[in-house]
């Protein structure tokens, strides 16, 4: 009983063309800007796109409607432009009568479902991590007939916006699990997860002068993890409880430190490469590492 | 009973005592409320429910084990031996001995609890000074740690010896005075009495004199709260009641923008009169954000005071752990100090006659001619450090958001002063102009869907 694959070309719906044929979607997929327009996290948008035409779920996007939440404006102190930007989003999102959405961004995420609201924009938002989790747990997505994660070291680095701000540490985990992988934790992890150093719009300014940048110590951090490097792991700072000791790494080859956010992605990938470890370390987003188990790459 | 003119000699010191306290709480209670309004009813048995974890049950001190099992006895202790200071006060005013003696069994449970409580809390003290002086746990540095906050740190515990000292000298020359006939268990004090000389006389003085140590201690010590990180003891529990009970990532939106954002897109939008004072003159009208610290909300005015100044904010930063100037420590250390140099000062000892120049770092960043929070105290280069991660409001064990004032003076700089960091201004123009906070155009928005295939798993064939 041979599984057959057949190459199929997607056209991603789009939420004025489902309207024009007085459709609504049953999740909208908010792309986001990154996810539109950074060329590394375009690779996830298109991952779980994949993912959602595989399970056939009923979505659409906004594609050249959407524009940014106004996320980083809001954490950088610009409380206009946010508000602009926001009643302008939850200004088409209610033209569309949108009731569900889906986003692959924890900062878009965080934003539409908890600061729209008192501003008249009342969805059931969903992180694609949470997501994923879903489909997994309705047997939809069995991570089979791909790549496989088998053996591999993987581990998790938390979006502090996803994590902390929203309190979804539990989720991107399930869905690492199915992978079958060699799950490690790093020490800052979950709520003492440590921040990328991109959050609160510090992805658009050079870090203020400083020992190090924080993508840098974090991305030590996941490398000693992934490698079993005590001597690393004992002398990070802000944790006073002693951590389990870890195995020391022999197969460095192909781990993956697992990413959920686009902003975590650029940061974590730029301290690998710092580290000049691109080689045998790559940094992946959950839904590529899904597309990937399940073979839907074409 | 032995009425005395002890009696009205403790009633007056009493009286005194708390008395002063009254009056320095209602200063300090003044100077929270020049914070702006922000309604925090409701939600009262959620509220009730995040006190007795937080507050009263320590929750968030257990994610570090050694400090929170320190502060746990102490904790305890405090709690426990302040039963006896009824008796204490009792026995003062009505000249009576051990009034509570009348509870038998459980009168020994208790005083025989008081002594080993009291036994442990010198060991935790010792501990904890030993941590702060010479094992040197690097939280308890920084540049806002320095002169009264270090000399503060250690004055507590020093009192806290003092007061145990005295509980156990009266404890021990009572027992040694009365012998088997004194109500209640001694299970340290028995051990202290060869100690103590045999005269009588000099016994009861001795007792006397512990037992006014004692008391006047606490009393000394009730004044001294106000002027030091000590008050946490107190503040914490109103700090936890009126903590946020919204997802740590949102912050709060800025009403009167939305007013004005809404009349923008919709001219038919009736925007609110502005405030008025009692008088019926239009109000001044407030900044958008925070410059000083009646510009903070109340709540975040009321962090200030229920801060200990542990540090786990600032040890768990990430700016500050990769060598930037952010400790939000000092932000809620500078937004006490600020309240208190442009407001009320606490009694016994005012922390700005107290190397206040000294807590600051880049000095040269300060502006001492517009003294206010930001800039006076808080540079924008601290300001900007932030990520907005929420693992300093994650870490606080009593619930303080340091985050909030940062983002508040950020919106000054940002909305009042347009003083963003040039980079910042760029990706706010990118936003206005293409919807996205890089230089992309609007129309590129959905490339990313061109040749986009897909493995498509067909149904298994037999």
């Amino acid at each position: 009983m041979a599984e057959l694959t057949a190459k199929r070309q997607v056209s991603v719906p789009m939420m004025a063309d489902l309207a024009a044929r007085g459709e609504t979607p049953e999740i909208l997929f908010w792309v986001g800007c990154a996810g539109a327009f950074d060329d590394r996290y375009k690779r996830v948008t298109r991952a779980f796109v994949r993912i959602l035409e595989h399970v056939g779920v009923n979505y659409a996007v906004l594609g050249m409607e959407e524009s940014c939440t106004g996320d980083p404006a809001k954490r950088a102190g610009n409380e206009f432009l946010f508000q602009m930007q926001a009643m302008q989003n939850i200004t088409t999102l209610n033209g569309y009568g949108i009731k569900k959405v889906v986003t692959a961004c924890p900062h878009c995420f965080n934003t539409i479902k908890n600061e729209y609201p008192a501003l008249g924009g009342e969805y059931e938002v969903i992180h694609h991590s949470t997501f994923l989790q879903q489909l997994i747990n309705e047997g939809k997505v069995k991570a089979e007939g791909g790549e496989s994660f088998k053996g591999r070291r993987i581990t998790f680095h938390d979006s502090c916006y996803l994590g902390r701000a929203n309190n979804i540490y539990e989720a991107p985990r399930a869905v690492l699990e199915v992978l079958d992988a060699d799950l490690l934790e790093m020490k800052r992890c979950k709520t003492n997860g440590l921040c990328c150093g991109a959050g609160g719009a510090q992805m658009w300014k050079e870090p203020e002068p400083g020992k190090k940048d924080v993508n840098i110590e974090r991305a030590e951090e996941a490398l000693a993890t992934l490698d079993g490097d005590a001597d690393v792991l004992l002398n990070l700072q802000g944790v006073e409880s002693t951590a389990p000791v870890l195995p020391a790494g022999s197969n460095r080859g192909g781990s993956v430190i697992a990413v959920a956010c686009p902003f975590c992605m650029t940061m974590m990938a730029d301290g690998v490469k710092n580290k000049e470890r691109e080689s045998d370390v790559q940094v992946f987003d959950l839904a590529e590492l899904i597309a990937s188990a399940e073979g839907l790459n074409a | 009973m032995h009425f005395s003119i002890q009696n009205i000699l403790f009633l007056l010191v009493a009286v005194a005592g708390f008395g002063l306290f009254a009056w320095q709480t209602r200063k300090i209670r003044a100077n929270i409320l020049v914070g702006r309004d922000r309604d925090m009813s409701g939600h009262v048995s959620e509220r009730l429910w995040k006190t007795l974890l937080v507050a009263f049950g320590q929750q968030k001190m257990f994610k570090r084990l050694t400090p929170a099992f320190l502060h746990l006895i102490v904790y305890v202790g405090f709690i426990v031996i302040n039963i006896e200071v009824i008796e204490i006060l009792i026995d003062g005013i009505f000249g009576t001995h051990r009034v509570l003696q009348f509870l038998g069994p459980l009168y020994s449970l208790l005083t025989g609890t008081n002594e080993i409580l009291g036994a442990l809390v010198v060991l935790a003290v010792v501990a904890l000074w030993w941590r702060r002086n010479v094992k040197g746990v690097r939280r308890f540095t920084g540049p806002e740690m320095r002169a009264w906050p270090r000399l503060d740190a250690n004055v507590i515990l020093y009192i806290e010896v003092v007061l145990m000292m005295a509980l156990f000298t009266m404890n021990a020359a009572d027992l040694k005075l009365h012998g088997a006939d004194l109500p209640g268990a001694f299970p340290i004090s028995q051990f202290l009495t060869g100690l103590l000389p045999d005269s009588p006389t000099a016994l009861h003085v001795l007792e006397r004199v512990g037992w006014w140590a004692h008391i006047v201690g606490i009393l000394l010590f009730l004044n001294y709260l106000p002027s030091s990180k000590h008050f946490h003891i107190i503040m914490a529990f109103p700090n936890v009641y009126y903590s946020r009970l919204v997802p740590q990532g949102q912050f709060s939106n800025v009403d009167s923008i939305t007013h004005e954002v809404k009349a923008m897109m919709d001219p038919t939008y009736q925007v609110p009169a502005p405030a008025t004072e009692p008088d019926g003159s239009a109000a001044a009208p407030t900044p958008f954000g925070a410059k000083d610290v009646n510009d903070l909300a109340w709540t975040n005015l009321l962090n200030a005071y229920s801060c200990t100044e542990c540090g786990r904010c600032t040890s768990v930063c990430p700016a500050n752990l990769t060598g930037k100037l952010l400790s939000p420590r000092k932000i809620i250390m500078d937004t006490r100090d600020r309240m208190e140099e442009k407001y009320n000062a606490p009694l016994i000892f005012n922390p700005n006659l107290y190397g206040k120049e000294a807590k600051h770092d880049p000095q040269e960043q300060l502006d001492r001619e517009n003294h206010t929070l930001l800039r006076g105290y808080v540079t924008p280069e601290e300001l900007w450090a932030c990520t907005t991660c929420n693992a300093c409001v994650e870490a606080c064990p009593v619930n303080i958001n340091p985050l909030e004032s940062i983002v508040e003076m950020r919106r000054f700089l940002v909305l009042e002063e347009s003083a963003a960091p040039n980079s910042l201004n760029v990706m706010f123009s990118n936003i206005e102009n293409n919807g996205a906070p890089w230089a992309f155009s609007p129309s590129d928005r959905f490339n990313w869907a061109d040749d986009l295939f897909l493995n498509e798993k067909t149904a298994p064939v037999a």
